[in-house]
């Protein structure tokens, strides 16, 4: 068996039982490993068609990121308990979601085995893979040229996204005067408010226990060791 | 000997090891597996020796002996402490999640051993000989792999090492861990991005994402550090510490706060592996700032162009280098006390990502302007008045949302 049918069949067997863990695994933790375990299986396929930037970029982005904000929200939001699945959460779900499922498997099939490897009608919209360059400047090349008006709106539209999430997720508080902008962090300001609050708070609980002074018996013992 | 030069300049300029372009034979296999058991091997010996030293280094500093029993100058200390670790009973907590908690110190270990094979650790780098070395007549380069997307495989790596710590505080299923590793996740993934940003100042100066030929770029003292002018490198060093989890950005394994953080509920060798996986990452962490900013086992070989001039010397200036940073660490550990929760992820957001995006641009800006043959000082002063500009701005809009939020106060504070 040559090298490559071994690696791929190997992967290919990750990648489905990753998937299959994802749909079949009750707790939401093992849910989103047994993702990784297909994004990883997706990367090592990448690379076995030469296309080695997108392999570390689905490892990077994908594994190292976005199933980390996965895993995170669910430890953080506690929601990591088996979920009930006697009952749809939306009528009609399951039914749904096996049609969509049919549907795109067919789709694919009929696509590869009507019109072989051309499965867009054409050998490809780019040219090969040129040995002589690595990918990433093939990539650039490609992005910063042709590409550039869609890569670079592509970037705007990230942007908004995170100044909308940042908006959305901001709690109204009361206005404060901007022309201040007082130094120090929120836990400096916090911490001089607080002392503040010490201070005023000491100042009252000297007052009250003067008349008790200590002090002056201080003073007398003082004399008395004169 | 002009055609093999020629493959040289070609396997340079493709960053692709020479070894594994035609047939792939027998003896090329042999050498691969000879350059991963050294790699392998060699890297377990000198993480043994960096506890070793750590551990001596702080006893010192703090007027002890440290170990002293086991071999000379108690060199066998790790070794004891590893049997001894290995015959523990080993425990798991019965709330914990068997497979995952399994799985967990895997993740942590194993990362740190693949991110070693982009670090090139002998080879010339002079006479043009682009660090090639021949191996049982094989040419290749001292490194166990070189891929075209090289030092992405380090930012990989270290975006997967997150996993074996997140995981092993959620299947611990106990308090202590769990915040330890919301801690480490929060910490690591914030740090990567000034750490990527840093980086990118690197490739833009060596054009190729290849550790070879960053290595090979920087020969003859043409070192990144001050290539990219110094703020990368001290950026990069910075949170480079904070992805290793290593003081004074070890809040994630606070002991006053947290107990042991992630790893309170392991013991016997799955404590081992975690601990083993830290000071990997440190030796392998020391060794890519090495690569990336001071030139790897690049320096002066006196024109030798034989064993000496290819393994000896260059071995000798790798390690030399490798052991600044080193040292540099366990002082760090030594003398810094630690950072408060608050005070991290300031220093991460508000200072390193946006300096290193901001210096990342300068360098943008003049690589730029002298392509294009602009007046340099023009280009340059233009550059740094806008980015004045926008850390003006930023400070102020920081200032502003830290004045809102105390002025909000949070729940339980008394005012």
């Amino acid at each position: 068996m040559r090298v490559e049918m071994f690696t791929f069949l190997l992967t290919a067997a990750i990648c489905l039982a990753g998937s299959a863990g994802v749909v079949l695994l009750r707790n939401p933790v093992h849910n989103a490993l047994s993702l990784v375990a297909t994004l990883f299986g997706v990367a090592v396929l990448f690379i076995q068609q030469g296309a080695y930037f997108l392999a570390a970029i689905q490892v990077i982005v994908y594994a190292g990121a976005i199933v980390i904000l996965f895993l995170f929200v669910i430890m953080l939001l506690g929601v990591d308990k088996a979920e009930g699945l006697d009952r749809d959460p939306i009528l009609g779900q399951r039914p749904a979601a096996i049609a969509a499922a049919v549907a795109i498997l067919g789709l694919s099939l009929t696509a590869l085995l009507s019109v072989g490897s051309r499965v867009t009608g054409q050998a490809s919209t780019l040219a090969a893979i040129d040995g002589s360059e690595p990918n990433i400047n093939a990539l650039a090349k490609v992005l910063f040229t042709d590409y550039v008006f869609a890569f670079e709106i592509t970037s705007v539209l990230l942007t908004v996204a995170v100044v909308g999430a940042v908006v959305l997720s901001r709690k109204a508080g009361p206005a404060i005067d901007a022309a201040e902008f007082p130094e120090g962090t929120t836990a400096d300001l916090l911490q001089a408010k607080h002392d503040a609050a010490a201070v005023e708070q000491g100042v009252l609980e000297e007052v009250a226990t003067e008349d008790e002074t200590p002090e002056g018996e201080a003073e007398t013992a003082e004399e008395a060791l004169r | 000997m002009t055609s093999t030069l020629q493959s040289h300049v070609i396997a340079g300029m493709l960053a692709n090891d020479p070894l594994l372009s035609g047939e792939v034979g027998l003896t090329t296999l042999l050498v691969v597996l000879i350059k991963v058991v050294v790699a392998f091997v060699g890297l377990l010996l000198s993480v043994i020796l960096m506890v070793w030293f750590e551990r001596k280094v702080i006893a010192d500093m703090q007027n002890r002996f440290g170990p002293n029993r086991a071999g000379p100058f108690g060199l066998f200390q790790t070794i004891a402490d590893g049997m001894k670790l290995i015959f523990k009973e080993d425990l798991m907590p019965e709330r914990a999640d068997p497979f995952v908690f399994k799985l967990a110190p895997f993740l942590s270990l194993v990362p740190a051993f693949l991110t070693f094979a982009i670090v090139p650790i002998a080879g010339s780098f002079n006479d043009g000989l682009d660090g090639v070395v021949t191996i049982l007549g094989q040419q290749t380069f001292m490194q166990v792999a070189d891929p075209q997307i090289g030092i992405l495989l380090f930012l990989a790596m270290s975006s997967l090492a997150v996993y074996g710590i997140m995981l092993a505080g959620w299947a611990s299923g106990s308090k202590y861990p769990l915040l330890g590793s919301v801690r480490a996740t929060a910490q690591m993934v914030s740090y990567e991005a000034a750490l990527g940003l840093a980086l990118a100042s690197v490739l833009l100066i060596a054009g190729s994402l290849s550790t070879n030929a960053i290595v090979n770029g920087q020969a003859g003292f043409r070192w990144n550090v001050w290539m990219t002018g110094l703020v990368p490198f001290v950026i990069f060093t910075i949170a480079a510490t904070a992805e290793l989890n290593r003081p004074p950005f070890d809040l994630v394994e606070a002991e006053q706060e947290l107990v042991g953080g992630f790893h309170t509920e392991y013991s016997s060798f799955r404590f081992a592996m975690f601990f083993l996986a830290e000071f990997l990452n440190t030796v392998t962490m020391s060794a890519i700032i090495v690569t990336l900013f001071f030139g790897g086992p690049s320096g002066p070989t006196f024109g030798l162009t034989n064993w000496v001039g290819v393994y000896i010397l260059p071995l000798f200036w790798f390690f030399s280098k490798l052991l600044v940073f080193l040292c540099m660490f366990v002082l760090f550990r030594a003398t810094l006390p630690r950072f408060r929760y608050d005070q991290v992820m300031d220093l991460g957001w508000k200072l390193l990502i946006p300096a290193s995006l901001g210096w990342f641009l300068l360098l943008v800006a003049v690589r730029v302007g002298s392509d294009q043959g602009w007046n340099l000082a023009a280009t340059g002063l233009a550059a740094i008045a806008g980015l004045l500009a926008g850390a003006f701005l930023l400070i102020l809009s920081i200032r502003a949302s830290a004045a809102k939020r105390a002025a909000v106060s949070l729940p339980g504070e008394g005012t």
